[in-house]
């Protein structure tokens, strides 16, 4: 079991021929996702290996019968590409694409939210239920099938920790990264209630930084509605104020959005808040 | 990116909000000439990104061209925020009414956009917050239609000014609504947002941060980008496409990610030494932003030592390695350089570095703790 994607799910990916779209669908291919085909504006007909490309994602779903769509189309053409799949029967959005700007990320938000999709991202890795469905672009190897659930905002600490927990040999339900943009389709919390209601996932992994109150939030819901244990590590404790820390949304803001403030909140909703990346499995055997 | 209010007045009259008349200058002798020009009582205010100008001595009062020369000379002389005041802005001063205060942003949240109206605005807008919080009003608008005419009536409590007034802030929130779609702008603050004595509103200072992510799609924004917002480095960095923050620790960072190099950064400091800087190099890092990133931290006389920690999935350890290995051939690296990687080519990128002699890690512990020894920290 898992959450959001299975060894059933049928994924498109937008931009399928540009660079970056055409080696993460191979990539994803050889993990052994379902990917049936591939969307770029102009380039219908065409295919890729044997994937078929489409002009369009309606056409695309129409024929192929896809349930998720993966977009690794540049900036400046991302939030039309998520409101066009947004427009058509896909289920499941995964945006990639880093540099939207915030106002078009408030739009495509509430276009998803209002047609009833689930919009991960952007500027995420994506997510992975290992041994069946990975879409996006983390490397596919560290993971290992398992009940641990795992949700960060960012990609290359959560390989470092999910890295940790399969050398420990912890495998994972699901793991998603949700972006490091202020504003991304699903929160932690949103995230969490899927990981509670999943009875594949036995514990969860929360891996937060610095910037808005979205692991505030989650501590809360912990506090009061998740009966699931968590550990949790928070990035950014030597983080400067009101300067971004690479992610447009790691941010400290006057007194908000610290380190400090998320860790307190944590550990007064009962989570174990661990000092470095490689004491999640302990701490999750403790 | 943060405008100048020189700036960010020029934005709102793009978008039809009034502005009282003035001009930029950067000596005494124009903004002598400019009081004349304008005749009677001006404001002279220094052009920083920083707050509190007023306090900081940065905003006064001339009647006269000698005043106004006197005032501005010495308005030059003022560093504020640590910024040196080099660009006045002279305006024909406004006798308000009333003040009030008026912005849109975006409100990461509600994951959507936010008014904020309050009828106490001006420099006591702070005050109002903390004793009145009922006289501040928070609205959230329709991401695509922006504020619609009843609620954003009911919101503002339109009974409390008057119907007449509330219906004219309607107009000016709509157009810093589509000043926020058409721009990318992520804050457009007017404070404060006078009420003349004909009856007018007059946008009496402004406040705009604009995107970053919105300069791609619209260059000519660009032009607004002040350097004295960032260092140099950063400056630098960012023309490379790394993301580089400096801080004043002693060990250089490297590292491919935002979250894993805030992580790194944590470490070195929970290991007993101090990050001198966050600098992520990236997902597909090319060996050329490897060596750009080697003269950044090289330059840096606080660093002792190099940690490079890089956990390979589009970034490939090989290209990094390519990187080190290049920028040891072209930069003078003084100072102890420790490396870890691991994930996509790393086998590779260890042929390669054993290929010159260099070591790498693969554990990320170890190899900070080596890298706090190096820096003379506490860990061995």
């Amino acid at each position: 079991m898992s959450i959001l994607v299975d060894g059933d799910t049928k994924v498109i990916v937008q931009g399928i021929t540009g660079r970056d779209g055409s080696f993460h669908a191979r990539s994803m291919l050889a993990y052994g996702t379902k990917v049936v085909g591939g969307v770029t504006p102009g380039k219908g007909g065409q295919r890729l290996d044997e994937l078929p490309v489409f002009d369009g994602v309606g056409e695309a779903v129409k024929a192929t019968g896809a349930t998720a769509t993966v977009i690794f189309v540049p900036a400046a053409f991302a939030s039309a590409a998520i409101r066009e799949a947004a427009d058509s029967d896909l289920s499941l959005i995964v945006c990639i694409t880093e540099g939207i700007p915030l106002m078009e990320a408030a739009r495509n938000y509430r276009y998803a939210k209002d047609r009833g999709k689930v919009l991960v991202g952007p500027n995420c890795p994506g997510l992975i239920t290992p041994g069946h469905c990975k879409i996006g672009i983390m490397p596919g190897q560290i993971h290992a099938a398992g009940r641990v659930g795992v949700i960060s905002r960012s990609g290359t600490l959560t390989y470092e920790i999910v890295h940790a927990l399969t050398a420990a040999g912890i495998g994972q339900s699901t793991c998603i990264g949700i972006g490091g943009d202020p504003i991304t389709g699903l929160s932690f919390v949103e995230v969490l209630e899927m990981f509670e209601r999943d009875p594949g996932t036995d514990a969860v992994v929360l891996i937060g930084e610095i910037g808005g109150e979205a692991e505030e939030e989650a501590a809360e819901y912990v506090r009061k509605s998740l009966s699931k244990r968590v550990v949790a590590f928070i990035a950014g404790r030597t983080a400067p104020a009101e300067k971004k820390m690479g992610h447009a949304g790691a941010i400290i803001s006057g007194s908000r959005g610290t380190a400090e403030s998320k860790i307190k909140a944590f550990r007064e909703a009962g989570v174990t808040v661990v000092d470095r990346p490689d004491q999640v499995p302990e701490a999750l055997r403790g | 990116m943060k405008l100048m209010e020189y700036q960010s007045r020029q934005l709102l009259s793009e978008f039809g909000i009034p502005i009282p008349e003035a001009e930029v200058c950067d000596t005494g002798d124009e903004a002598a000439a400019i009081q004349s020009r304008l005749g009677g009582m001006v404001v002279i205010k220094a052009q920083v990104l920083s707050g509190g100008r007023g306090k900081a001595g940065g905003v006064r009062i001339a009647r006269t061209p000698e005043e106004a020369r006197t005032v501005a000379s010495r308005i030059l002389g003022l560093e504020i925020g640590g910024q040196k005041v080099r660009r006045l802005l002279v305006s024909r001063a406004v006798k308000s009414v009333k003040e009030y205060y008026l912005s849109v942003s975006v409100d990461r949240n509600s994951r959507g956009l936010e008014l904020v109206f309050s009828d106490k605005g001006g420099i006591t807008i702070e005050e109002a917050a903390a004793d009145h919080p009922g006289r501040i009003r928070h609205l959230s608008l329709d991401p695509f239609g922006g504020p619609e005419a009843a609620s954003f009536l009911a919101g503002i409590d339109a009974g409390a000014i008057g119907e007449d007034i509330a219906r004219r802030v309607l107009g000016i929130a709509s157009s810093l609504f589509r000043l926020c779609s058409e721009r990318g702008c992520v804050l457009a603050e007017i404070n404060p947002l006078s009420l003349e004595e004909g009856g007018t509103l007059v946008a009496l200072d402004a406040k705009l941060v604009l995107d970053d992510n919105a300069v791609p799609m619209h260059p000519e924004l660009a032009s607004f980008r002040n350097p004295e917002e960032y260092g140099s480095d950063e400056n630098e960095a960012r023309e490379a496409s790394l993301s580089y923050v400096g801080l004043d620790g002693n060990i250089g960072c490297m590292v491919n990610g935002a979250g894993l190099s805030m992580a790194t950064m944590d470490l070195i400091k929970h290991y007993g030494a101090s990050p001198a800087n966050f600098l992520d190099i990236g997902g597909s890092s090319n060996p050329e932003k490897v060596v750009k990133a080697f003269s950044i931290l090289t330059r840096n006389p606080g660093v002792k030592a190099i940690l490079v920690n890089i956990f390979g999935g589009i970034t490939r350890c090989d290209d990094v390695a390519n990187g080190i290995v290049k920028a040891r051939s072209m930069i003078e690296i003084k100072v102890p350089t420790v490396i870890r990687l691991i994930g996509t080519n790393d086998g590779k990128a260890r042929e390669i570095l054993a290929g010159a002699g260099i070591e790498a890690y693969s554990d990320l512990g170890e190899a900070i703790r080596r890298v706090v020894a190096f820096a003379g920290g506490v860990s061995a």
